[in-house]
């Protein structure tokens, strides 16, 4: 199979099984959709274009920090997180704009509540551009890009959960 | 004080004798405490306003709220740094709207009046509907009473009589002075990217969590493991009576600024390697040290780059000098709320791969998604939760330390002491 017969049907199924997976916080299981070489970022409010390299952002993980950022997350002495956060994610408009050897460029929007005892609902709200590989067991995220609406994160506080 | 040491007012009681000091939780809780500190603290203090490698061009500007009161900062036409109220003198709306630019005129869009680079009224639409004797040289914007930098950092005061800016950071300008020596030609600049995000919680909370260094060990454990697994050690060395890894010492510094001052464990980016940068960044990190010691001598190098630092310059700037160098500042948008605003900041000098190194460094522990400021947050709000108790149980015991004489622990409490006894001195004095 190569990356011209993948469908956006297949992209959409992929990453709702992501969605759910953070959501119930199966976090081992959420790895194994990451390449060995992933990223994860989350840019400030205020440079939603920029580069992690010459910006300042909210999170720039490499795969060695998202591999302890997990870690963390499985911590009961990760206050932030514990107890965990519910969270609920609606995944949209999800569109393939760009395949390029093993690689897809996807887009798509993203809302998600999350609910915290003695704390008010935080509503995220954003896009995400993904790269995706396809390789021998499938479809893997090389690396997730997700990028906040609000000009200052504001009232939402943390980004402690994954986004 | 004619028998006693001992302090006692509605905000603490400070009982050097019998080493004691209580603050009364109220101080922390009640909307009336805030409603009097925003007169008798911000008001008679310099508050941070910005950087100056935020405007470097006649007419660049930034827009934000300081000390309550939206301003402009920014250079006027012969590129000094000015600071205007954000208000037009007609009715008052704001007359810039963007966060950050260049500008030629700064325009009022309800009635169209419009101000130059210098804050001088320009533009008046139907000037001549005024009655004789209106002159536009009267309706300049507004400014600050005190306007004055330190080493690039700005700040403002609305006390016209305010002790000038290098008297009032006292003991904190060598601190200032130990950043700005990071770089070679004592040029530090923000870089882009801005958190900006909100704690539920009282302002003077966040002073006394950003340089409160007994909470470490159980508040950051996670962080702690994850520095242990990446090779840094962690644990306190035997028999110095130490609860991190290595010593550090809390001060206060005059004027109710204070800071730990501390032997680094955790890595600095101006120059001191840990095994999280990665052997690839060895050899740049010695030649950043290489540079330093050429610069300052070995000492100085020593203790710009073998130390870390946080610093708090009363009432809410907090600069942290450690894993990267942190501007953090915040205000109170309720008595049981704040906003943080952060920035990086780094030597102007800096390659490409160094930046980003600094900005990884940064990220590892700071941020609203760091691996530590998260828990901050969570603790705080918990705090403030537990806080709505202050009726019944008043007080909060911030006594570490005071058995002994002479120097004190960053995980004692004199440097929060120092803070508590500079704004109960405010929040006492006669209006």
């Amino acid at each position: 199979m190569s990356v011209n017969e993948v469908t956006r049907p297949e992209i959409e199924d992929f990453l709702y099984h992501e969605a759910a997976l953070l959501d119930e916080w199966r976090l081992d299981e959420w790895l194994d959709l990451l390449t060995d070489d992933a990223a994860y970022y989350v840019p400030s409010n205020d440079a939603p274009e920029s580069d992690h390299r010459n910006a300042l952002f909210t999170i720039a993980d490499d795969s060695r920090r998202i591999q302890a950022r997990v870690k963390r997350l499985k911590d009961t002495e990760a206050h932030a997180e514990f107890p965990h956060s519910r969270t609920r994610r609606m995944i949209g408009n999800v569109r393939i704009t760009d395949r390029a050897g093993d690689a897809l460029t996807v887009a798509a929007n993203f809302t998600i509540y999350r609910y915290r005892r003695g704390a008010p609902v935080r509503l995220y709200v954003g896009r995400y551009i993904y790269r995706l590989r396809l390789t021998a067991d499938g479809l893997k995220i090389a690396e997730r890009r997700a990028i906040l609406d609000p000009t200052e994160l504001g009232a939402l506080g943390a980004v402690s959960f994954i986004l | 004080m004619p028998d006693s040491a001992v302090r006692e007012t509605p905000y603490i009681i400070d009982d050097p004798d019998n080493m004691s000091f209580r603050l009364n939780r109220r101080t922390l809780a009640d909307p009336a405490v805030l409603e009097r500190e925003l007169s008798a603290v911000f008001d008679q203090s310099w508050i941070y306003c910005g950087h100056e490698s935020e405007i470097r061009k006649p007419g660049d500007f930034v827009s934000r709220t300081v000390c309550g009161r939206p301003v402009i900062f920014c250079r006027d036409s012969a590129g000094e740094i000015r600071v205007f109220l954000n208000a037009c003198m007609h009715r008052a709306a704001q007359v810039c709207r963007e966060p950050c630019g260049n500008t030629r005129r700064y325009n009022c869009f309800y009635h169209g009046w419009s101000y130059d680079r210098d804050g001088k009224l320009v533009g008046v639409p139907g000037e001549d509907s005024y009655p004789p004797g209106f002159d536009k040289s009267e309706f300049s914007l507004a400014e600050p009473p005190c306007v004055d930098g330190y080493k690039g950092f700005w700040f403002i005061s609305f006390k016209p009589d305010i002790a000038s800016l290098p008297d009032y950071l006292a003991d904190a300008k060598e601190y200032i002075d130990l950043i700005v020596d990071q770089s070679p030609t004592g040029s530090m600049e923000v870089v882009q990217g801005t958190q900006e995000y909100d704690i539920r919680a009282n302002w003077k909370l966040l002073v006394e969590n950003s340089f409160d260094d007994y909470h470490l060990l159980t508040t950051h454990k996670t962080w702690l493991d994850y520095m242990k697994d990446s090779g840094v050690t962690v644990e306190p060395p035997a028999g110095q009576g130490l609860l991190l890894p290595s010593k550090g010492i809390g001060k206060g510094l005059g004027n109710g600024n204070a800071v730990i001052d501390n032997i680094n464990f955790r890595g600095r980016p101006v120059a001191r390697w840990i095994s999280i940068y990665g052997e690839d960044a060895k050899p740049e990190i010695a030649a950043i040290r290489e540079e330093l010691v050429e610069r300052l001598g070995e000492a100085r190098a020593a203790r710009v780059a073998d130390t870390n630092r946080n610093l708090v310059i009363f009432p809410n700037l907090v600069i942290n000098d450690g894993s990267s160098v942190t501007i953090r500042t915040f205000w109170p948008v309720a008595a049981d709320h704040m906003r943080v605003t952060a920035w990086a900041l780094g030597p102007v000098e800096e390659t490409e791969s160094a930046r980003a190194r600094r900005l990884d460094s940064f990220l590892t522990f700071y941020g609203p998604g760091g691996f530590a400021t998260p828990d901050d947050v969570e603790a705080l709000e918990s705090v403030q939760a537990g806080l709505a108790t202050y009726k019944e149980a008043q007080w909060s015991v911030m006594s570490r330390g005071m058995n002994k004489t002479g120097e004190q622990l960053n995980t004692d409490e004199e440097h929060l002491r120092a803070f508590w006894r500079r704004w109960n001195e405010l929040m006492t004095a006669p209006a």
